[in-house]
């Protein structure tokens, strides 16, 4: 590896699912200090600030970086929902190999559930109201952003076959994972029956396709190759890392079935040098399960309309293949609004191999891909194992 | 297109926005408008204030009034009214055969009937301000 190779040095979690005593501020600080903490950097070493902002007051990322004391050289607040923090690792690795920064941060932080209870997917804050831009030509029709992935899942049922069993596979899988994460919101074992015996919220998604509520918040730092060697961690790789955007408002997504995944996951893998055969671990965003389905076969992991089949024999469970979310995911273990950033940690724990029972064995190369908006802003991080991955 | 009168709107309603308010009045009146560019003739929804092509100025075009379900959901939950009060629901993307797609909703019809590829017909309701707001039927 060369000096300025970037890798991430310390990662920490704030206190999830509930976390009732801290303000979304109050995650982001928690989490930043466990990553601190992880790798033994003083906050000093900061000099690059990556976060999105929109949780809550006070957490836009300037007035972020004054309470949280980072005099920042490079700062940058790319905000496009729940795979925020996968550009913000193509940000933060840009900024390194410049030299804009010597050591980055990228935090978040949300106490969604304390705050706002469980009714966010179903339009729970909606009614009456003036709606501007875009988005009015969607508001007057009470759409959900349940709804929204329903007719993906519809479009995708109707071109390909797929079925609610299948989809019900995916949110098998992860609870089984689930159960290993002691702060895991849901842990208790499910059948794919369970899922579809769920009410159903919007057709054809049932309650159990789709992801939690919940508080929670993350911290990643990253600095340069030669900067890590002497930290308390072994440094993990960023190998790749790209993002795409395709459409934001669910209403101009032109063909229901592809999303950006299907450039940027390839572009991951070109600057890595590396196919989907060589992933070990998959981190997917799974806001619902067919969030799955859809990065699955963008990815290039099966091919377009083959993600059921492929789900169905099991390639994503314990033991299978490729693992897919072995913290739980955002279906059973937490989801505060936006989950790109566990995808991240969850990464480097199982390269660091301190996953514990979810340990997936050998595991050199992880996939993170974080889907913002309504399968929107699609982010592809690869990262690999020690520096010579 | 049909414009349905007396009906007390509850539901959100545009913002004046120069962009947007020529669809929204146009609609009141009973014509469904996308937007064709007189350069290279691409055809985009919703209103844009340049082509998304090649540039150019788009101008206004009125459409059928007819298209087929391009996909769909039935809304079972929603937490805020009116919307809670109407469940379940159709949203649904509407394919126009001028080669534009619109969001909407399917009404009048038994929720659980509704397939990808049904023909449909738009109507609006007329919701105040001059302006409607256009829904759609089965065929
Ligand atoms: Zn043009």
């Amino acid at each position: 590896m060369a000096a300025r190779d970037p890798v991430i040095v310390g990662v920490g979690l704030s206190d999830y699912p509930k976390a009732p005593d801290l303000s979304a501020v109050g995650h982001h600080a928690q989490a930043l200090q466990r990553a601190l903490a992880d790798c033994g950097l003083e906050k000093s070493a900061i000099d690059g600030f990556l976060s999105t902002g929109g949780m809550a007051p006070g957490d836009d990322p300037v007035t972020l970086a004054e309470t949280l004391g980072i005099e920042h050289r490079f700062i940058d607040g790319t905000m496009v929902g729940g795979s925020s923090f996968e550009f913000h690792v193509q940000h933060a690795v840009a900024a390194l190999r410049a030299g804009l920064c010597e050591t980055a941060a990228i935090t978040y932080g949300s106490d969604y559930l304390s705050r706002m209870g469980r009714a966010l997917g179903t339009g729970g804050g909606r009614g009456g109201r003036r709606v501007g831009g875009p988005m009015q030509f969607d508001a007057p029709y009470g759409n959900s952003l349940v709804g929204a992935y329903a007719m993906v899942a519809q479009r995708h049922m109707y071109e390909f076959g797929t079925t609610s069993e299948q989809l019900a596979e995916i949110a098998v899988g992860v609870r089984e994972y689930a159960g290993l994460n002691p702060n895991a919101l849901y842990r208790d074992p499910i059948g794919v029956e369970d899922v579809l015996g769920s009410r159903m919220i919007a057709d054809p998604l049932h309650k159990l396709d789709c992801c939690v509520v919940s508080d929670g918040g993350g911290a990643l730092i990253l600095t340069t190759e030669e900067r890590a060697r002497d930290l308390r961690q072994p440094a993990v790789s960023v190998l790749g890392a790209a993002g795409g955007m395709t459409h934001w408002n669910i209403h101009q997504m032109g063909d229901f079935t592809r999303s950006a995944a299907a450039r940027c996951a390839p572009e991951a893998f070109d600057q890595a040098g590396l196919t989907p055969a060589d992933v070990d671990v998959l981190q997917f965003y799974d806001s619902f399960t067919i969030t799955v389905l859809m990065l699955l076969e963008d990815a290039g992991f099966c091919a377009k309309g083959e993600g059921g089949p492929y789900v169905a024999e099991g390639f994503l469970r314990r033991g299978g293949r490729h693992p897919l979310n072995t913290d739980g995911g955002g279906l059973s273990s937490c989801h505060p609004g936006m989950r790109g950033v566990f995808l991240l940690i969850e990464s480097v724990r199982q390269l660091r191999g301190q996953a514990g029972e979810a340990q997936v064995p050998d595991c050199d190369v992880a996939l993170a891909i974080g889907s913002g908006g309504w399968l929107s802003a699609i982010g592809a991080v690869l990262l690999g194992r020690g520096g010579n991955a | 297109m049909e414009v349905v009168k007396g009906v007390d709107w509850q539901k959100p309603l545009p913002e004046p926005d120069p962009l947007y308010s020529v669809f929204w009045e146009a609609a009141g009146e009973g014509r469904l408008l996308y937007q064709l560019c007189p350069n290279c003739g691409h055809r985009q929804f919703y209103p844009r204030p340049l082509c998304l092509a090649c540039g150019a100025d788009p101008e206004w075009a009125e459409a059928s009034g007819v298209g087929e379900v391009y996909t769909y959901t039935v809304v079972r939950q929603f937490g805020a009214p009116p919307f809670k009060d109407e469940l379940p629901y159709v949203v649904a993307m509407i394919a126009l055969p001028e080669g534009v797609q619109m969001l909407g909703s399917i009404t009048d019809c038994d929720v659980d009937a509704v397939r990808i590829g049904l023909p449909v017909e738009a109507y609006a309701i007329a919701a105040g301000d001059g302006i409607g707001i256009p829904f759609w039927r089965l065929r």
